[in-house]
């Protein structure tokens, strides 16, 4: 199992060209060796969702694909939500809605919200609730990841 | 001449200090540690719940490229079992457990054997390798069953708690009535959504052995992993990085924490280990796990004259740090918000064979709440009044207060500072218009649904002591340090610390930077346990920048030729105070002034710092009402939680946004504990939850809509600010609340006496019901 494929990932607008077993994750690859650790691994079997990445424009649970399934793809991951100092409105509505406690899945759940209101900014609160049902958050409960998400829609859906 | 108000920070709902790394990926957990030549760590565990280790083979392993060394027990066996931190009993001492098995095996999960190798894929490969033979030993799985045999002839009952004043038999004799129960609180935890980790790193240049991916308790995990190695503890330092949630559950000292020590120091190369989650969800501690048998003597108009209480607590495999903590903690606080003139309560720790439990957030006060709630339910249905009135003719007056409880816990007398407990009752009734809610759930039911409404009260413990030290100090840009001796499991401390600090003394919230969970940086430190920072650490906090303070303003007296009394700090700017004119002086100034080699220093000792400790011997206590309405599907089964209403008094909150995110979030993990969450196994002990498809964690679509009322009736009296911890009160009573609401649901009283309550119980429920 140690034989290593060179492969070129593309994270965030920059590439990364690395070698790894077959059997290497897309979210060990991405944290390891292209070194953004800010995609965090909470359950390895694709249910948390704390290690959500957009692949192409779609969320993707980067611990159920392989590194080398996402050769060649965009990848974004939650380092390249802020432009500079100036962070995205869904971080932002994090921050003002007290949606973190602990912070690790949070990531998960701004790139799940993003790929979704990038892709349907019209998303009815009913359907968001949906969606953001599958990651899992242990210290919020819940509503103010919801109430962030929903201040975000608006947002993002103005500018 | 008065002083111009200042805005306050504390108090206010301001946003934390925390989440900008957090939000931009820059955060710093366990996994994301790392150092150049480090190996990795992996655990090979018992596939059976019990039994004989006849053989481990580690060679097959060993001989794997990349493979730098492999132990079990024979390699540790000079290393002592992990200790107790909390209410440690003697008699417990036999029931601790190995860093590796030694010959038996005690649940399915315990550490067996260990892998070193280059590579996390390759350690985990290597593991595979290892060739261990068991011989299958009969299981023990029902803590209240049978006892048997720990090992070499000792009980799997090591201790029984027993607590209680008042005289028990003559009020049962003399009771109008009594009410039995027998009551269970299914296996569950904290299962925080980052699994834990340990790096070890040796410096033998300085001779130095670190661990990072510390949480909870860094200073007391330093002292006994030091202990434990014969080493001075100031030969050690632990390091506390992110927290991806805690619980009671993450950063207690496991084996896999003194594991990766050992091998840094040994192997010379540092060491990580990273959790995998099924490891998380049999290796990490449960919790909850009790069986009781209640009964209360009432007179006539359900008044309680006696409880008596015989419970099972199943511990698990092994005695961990918290040793009687959980137990003991559901007997203490059994009582609850109510008079009880006699009480007994005689507690059974069992070993079984399953993963070792330890404290989860309310430990046993979740499961003694559900108990007390569920036999005040009961008083009223067998006196005929509803849940509130029978909580009313009970509850505790506030011109009772304080009440001295001839019960202590945690090395405290159970003193109930403050409270008033039926004006909680009332704001919470209120909260949910209760008689409209009433009228529409009656209408409801009349239409055919199953729908009901519960209520449950509890007290909470926060503030444990005894002590907590801080130090501020100012740098000469006006930058302020606040170092703690406390820890972050993701709360929210820097937040909190700051906005008491820059209130006490006068500085802006942004230049204060908050150090905890470091132990090089501060000689004690007890953590992040019980509710205690904002109590403990605040207050610590405050004495620190008063005294600091105090220096400031005769420093600048000096400097300004202006009484100290007649100055003020104002956002990091000593002025006249109301704002009359005169000169002013900024605080990176003083600093300056005192700064080493500075000529204005005279005799005095340089540098702006000031140090401070606040110690308590009693607990504060915190007290609340929870209000659940719940939906039953008759097709289903299926439960859900319509509305949640939690009013929690906690004497005074700093950040309100905060304690209100504590309360939801304890509420959702209550609702996981009363429908969804728990640990099952099967008839050989083979666990059955091992994944989260498995172990079902509510998500948003399970949590409802929680209105939080944050309640300030009941300063403390134990510190100035009058604060109570805010931590454990949202999960504490969601068992019951929800049971009982289901008992209203279903019109059958005392319905629910087991938790978590499945679809397939309502249906049997429904069934029996015809």
């Amino acid at each position: 199992m140690t034989d290593k494929s060179n492969i070129t990932l593309t994270i965030n607008g920059r590439s990364h060209a690395i070698a790894v077993e077959s059997r290497r994750t897309l979210a060990d690859a991405i944290r390891e060796e292209c070194g953004q650790t800010g995609t965090h691994i909470g359950c390895e079997h694709g249910v948390c969702g704390a290690c959500t990445v957009l692949v192409n424009g779609e969320p993707v649970r980067s611990c159920l694909m392989f590194a080398q399934q996402a050769a060649g793809k965009e990848i974004r991951t939650v380092e390249g939500l802020a432009k500079g100092d100036e962070m995205h409105p869904m971080q932002r509505a994090f921050m003002e809605n007290h949606g973190l406690q602990c912070g690790f899945c949070t990531p998960g759940f701004l790139m799940l919200a993003v790929g979704v209101l990038e892709k349907e900014p019209d998303i009815s609160d009913h359907d968001l609730v949906d969606v953001l049902s599958s990651n899992l958050c242990r210290c919020t409960g819940y509503q103010n990841i919801i109430k962030a998400v929903r201040a975000a829609a608006i947002e993002m859906r103005q500018s | 001449m008065t002083a111009a108000p200042r805005q306050k920070l504390v108090g206010q709902s301001i946003t934390r200090k925390e989440d900008g790394p957090l939000l931009r990926g820059q955060g710093l957990f366990a996994a994301d540690v790392n150092f150049p030549n480090q190996l990795h760590m992996r655990v090979v565990r018992s596939t059976y719940a019990h039994g004989k280790i006849l053989s481990v083979d580690l060679a097959p392993a060993l001989a794997m490229p990349g493979v730098h060394a492999a132990w079990s027990f024979a390699d540790v066996a000079d290393i002592p079992p992990i200790d107790f931190r909390l209410t440690k009993l003697e008699q417990l001492a036999a029931y601790r457990q190995t860093i590796l098995a030694k010959d038996k095996v005690r649940y399915v999960g315990d550490p067996v054997a260990v892998v070193f190798a280059d590579d996390p894929y390759l350690a985990e490969d290597a593991a595979e390798h290892v060739v261990v033979e068991i011989e299958e030993l009969p299981v023990i799985l029902h803590a209240d069953g049978r006892t048997g045999e720990f090992r070499d002839g000792l009980l799997t009952e090591p201790a029984i708690i027993r607590k209680g004043y008042g005289d028990v038999e003559a009020a049962f004799a003399a009771a109008h009535a009594t009410v039995s129960l027998s009551l269970s609180i299914g296996r569950h935890s904290g299962v925080p959504l980052e699994t834990r980790g340990a790096i070890g790193r040796y410096n033998a240049a300085k001779d130095m052995l670190e661990m990072y991916g510390a949480a909870k308790v860094p200073h007391w995990n330093r002292d006994q992993l030091a202990k434990m190695f014969g080493r001075p503890s100031l030969s050690m330092n632990l390091f506390e990085g992110h927290v991806g949630g805690g619980f009671g559950v993450r950063g207690e000292l496991y084996p896999e924490d003194v594991l990766v020590c050992l091998a840094a120091l040994r192997l010379g190369r540092p060491v990580k280990w990273i959790e995998d989650r099924r490891e998380n969800l049999i290796a990490t501690n449960h919790s909850r796990q009790q069986t009781h048998h209640i009964r209360a003597a009432i007179d006539a108009e359900g008044k309680i004259l006696a409880i008596d209480d015989e419970f099972f607590h199943d511990q698990g495999g092994y005695m961990r740090t918290h040793a009687a903590t959980v137990p003991d903690l559901a007997a203490a606080m059994l009582p609850g918000p109510y008079r009880v003139p006699a009480y007994r309560a005689v507690g059974h720790i069992r070993l079984t064979n399953k993963t070792p439990g330890g404290t989860y957030r309310a430990p046993g006060r979740y499961e003694s709440t559900f108990v007390r709630e569920r036999l005040l339910d009961a008083i009223a249905a067998k006196v005929g009044v509803d849940g509130v009135e029978i909580r009313r003719r009970n509850l505790i007056a506030v011109s009772e207060m304080p009440v001295t409880r001839a019960l202590e816990t945690l090395g405290t007398d159970i003193v109930l500072d403050s409270g008033d407990y039926p004006l909680l009752l009332d704001k919470a009734l209120a909260g949910v218009s209760w008689d409209e809610l009433q009228t529409k759930l009656k209408e409801r039911r009349a239409a055919g649904e199953l729908v009901g409404a519960g209520v449950a009260m509890f007290v909470e413990k926060s503030g444990l002591g005894p002590f907590d030290d801080v130090r501020i100090a100012i740098d000469t840009n006006g930058h302020v340090e606040v170092v703690t001796g406390a820890a972050s499991v993701g709360q929210g401390v820097e937040t909190v610390i700051a906005q008491i600090c820059a209130d006490t003394l006068g500085v802006s919230y942004d230049c204060i930077n908050v150090v905890h969970g470091q132990t090089n940086r501060i000689a004690r430190g007890l953590g992040a346990f019980a509710s205690r920072v904002t109590v403990m650490t605040g207050e610590a906090t405050r004495l620190a920048a008063i005294k600091l303070r105090e220096k400031v303003l005769a420093t600048a007296a000096e400097l300004l030729q202006s009484p100290a009394a007649d100055l003020d700090i104002v956002d990091g700017l000593i002025v006249r105070s109301g704002g009359s004119a005169g000169p002013s002086i900024r605080i990176a100034q003083i600093a300056a002034a005192l700064a080493p080699g500075s000529k204005l220093l005279g005799d005095d000792e340089p540098g702006l710092f000031a140090e401070a400790s606040f110690e308590s011997k009693h607990m504060t206590y915190p007290y609340g009402v929870h209000v659940a309405v719940v939906s039953l599907a008759r097709d289903t089964g299926a439960i859900s939680v319509e509305r949640y209403l939690v009013a929690y008094d906690v004497g005074k909150a700093v950040n309100p946004m905060l304690v209100e995110g504590q309360i939801v979030g304890g509420v959702a993990q209550g609702i996981g504990g009363a429908l969804y969450e728990e640990f099952t196994y099967d008839d050989r002990g083979e666990p059955l939850a091992v994944t989260f498809a498995d172990y079902l964690m509510p998500t948003a679509r399970e949590v409802p809509q929680v209105d939080v009322i944050i309640s300030e009736d009941a300063p403390s009296p134990l510190n100035p600010m009058g604060l109570k911890g805010a931590g454990e009160g949202g999960a504490n009573a969601v068992g019951a609340a929800i049971a009982a609401a289901i008992d209203d649901a279903l019109g059958m009283p005392g319905a629910i006496t087991k938790l978590p309550v499945s679809p397939q119980m309502i249906k049997a429920l429904l069934r029996d019901r015809g």
